[in-house]
């Protein structure tokens, strides 16, 4: 839904500007492409190692990763398998309640949804790419601490 | 020819070690086929319209006015800015990083585009909706609420560690 709204915005700005100034307009849609086809290496070796690190990291798998393994050793196998893997939300959040009911704490899946989607090790290149490697390596890292600090308040909360 | 092998090396280097995968474990080579096919699938149904909204940026939105907006004086108002884009967006975190660059290159501020990719990473608002439903309320809401000063403090911290040299070659490949 959120993408059709996307696209809706997308395609009102650019009738808006076509009717405001043509060249400008093309210009546009110039960059858009130069952009896209500028990352499209890095996006295909993402999908790539995405497919091939989910197909051997399957549910299952990572169900006996981080199942039932409670305490300081479960949080930091499931901010290792959640920092590693990039599993799109809509798959994650099934999972990570899949997770719950067989017995896996709460503790232990916020950590494994928070490093899941602030820190990315497969997309860590193409974040250098824009932000350089010192900020690149300094966001990922506290991002990954701070997902600890998040499973702590989770745990306090939903006791 | 040969650029274009050079660019899309890493590429077809992986391409290999699927097709090594599927000879010797067919049934996770295949499935490994099936995921990566329905992602690209996925990217690209989400992608043109934001590239449309980055090229468009990109063009109409003079330098100055971004600068004001998001810039190093914008204050508060950089930030819930930041937040509201990345909040607002769809699609995968990897797709926010050629919009990053467009924003710095216009001169946005390098904590408040921070504040945008961790914004883009965890306050979704499509993604809290689905969050709060697979794992309640309490979960998503407890989660959301340490997260928002968390973004902020990851950002600010980032920037403040970068000397003037690194933050200067950001900006100078953003505008490349």
């Amino acid at each position: 839904m959120f993408t059709i709204l996307m696209y809706i915005v997308a395609f009102g700005f650019l009738v808006l500007s076509f009717i405001k100034d043509k060249s400008k307009t093309l210009a546009a849609l110039k960059k858009a492409w130069k952009s896209f086809e500028n990352i499209l290496p890095q996006f295909l070796s993402i999908l790539v190692i995405i497919g091939i690190m989910l197909a051997v990291l399957s549910p299952e798998v990572i169900s006996g990763l981080i199942g039932e393994k409670s305490g300081w050793l479960g949080m930091l196998m499931a901010s290792v398998v959640g920092s590693v893997t990039l599993i799109p939300g809509f798959v994650a959040f099934p999972l990570a309640s899949a997770l719950l009911e067989s017995g896996a704490g709460f503790m232990q899946i916020a950590v494994f949804i928070s490093t899941l989607m602030m820190v990315g090790i497969v997309t860590i290149p193409l974040e250098i790419k824009y932000f350089g490697k010192k900020a690149a390596i300094l966001r990922n890292s506290f991002a990954f601490v701070f997902s600890f600090i998040v499973a702590i308040a989770i745990g306090v909360v939903l006791r | 020819m040969k650029m274009l092998i050079k660019r899309y090396k890493y590429f077809l280097v992986l391409v290999v070690i699927n097709i090594v995968i599927y000879a010797l474990y067919p049934s996770v080579g295949q499935t490994s086929i099936n995921i990566t096919w329905s992602n690209t699938v996925e990217m690209l149904s989400v992608i043109p319209p934001i590239f449309i909204l980055l090229g468009l940026l990109d063009v109409w939105v003079q330098r100055e006015t971004m600068i004001k907006l998001m810039g190093e004086k914008s204050g508060i108002l950089g930030i819930l800015i930041a937040f509201f884009l990345g909040s607002a967006a769809a699609g995968p975190l990897y797709v926010a990083f050629p919009m990053a660059g467009v924003l710095l290159k216009k001169g946005s501020k390098f904590s408040n585009i921070l504040i945008f990719i961790g914004a883009w990473s965890t306050t979704k608002i499509p993604m809290l909706l689905f969050e709060a439903s697979a794992m309640g309320w309490k979960f998503m809401i407890t989660r959301f609420v340490i997260n928002i000063p968390g973004i902020i403090l990851i950002a600010y911290i980032t920037e403040k560690l970068l000397n003037h040299n690194e933050k200067k070659y950001i900006y100078d490949s953003a505008g490349r």
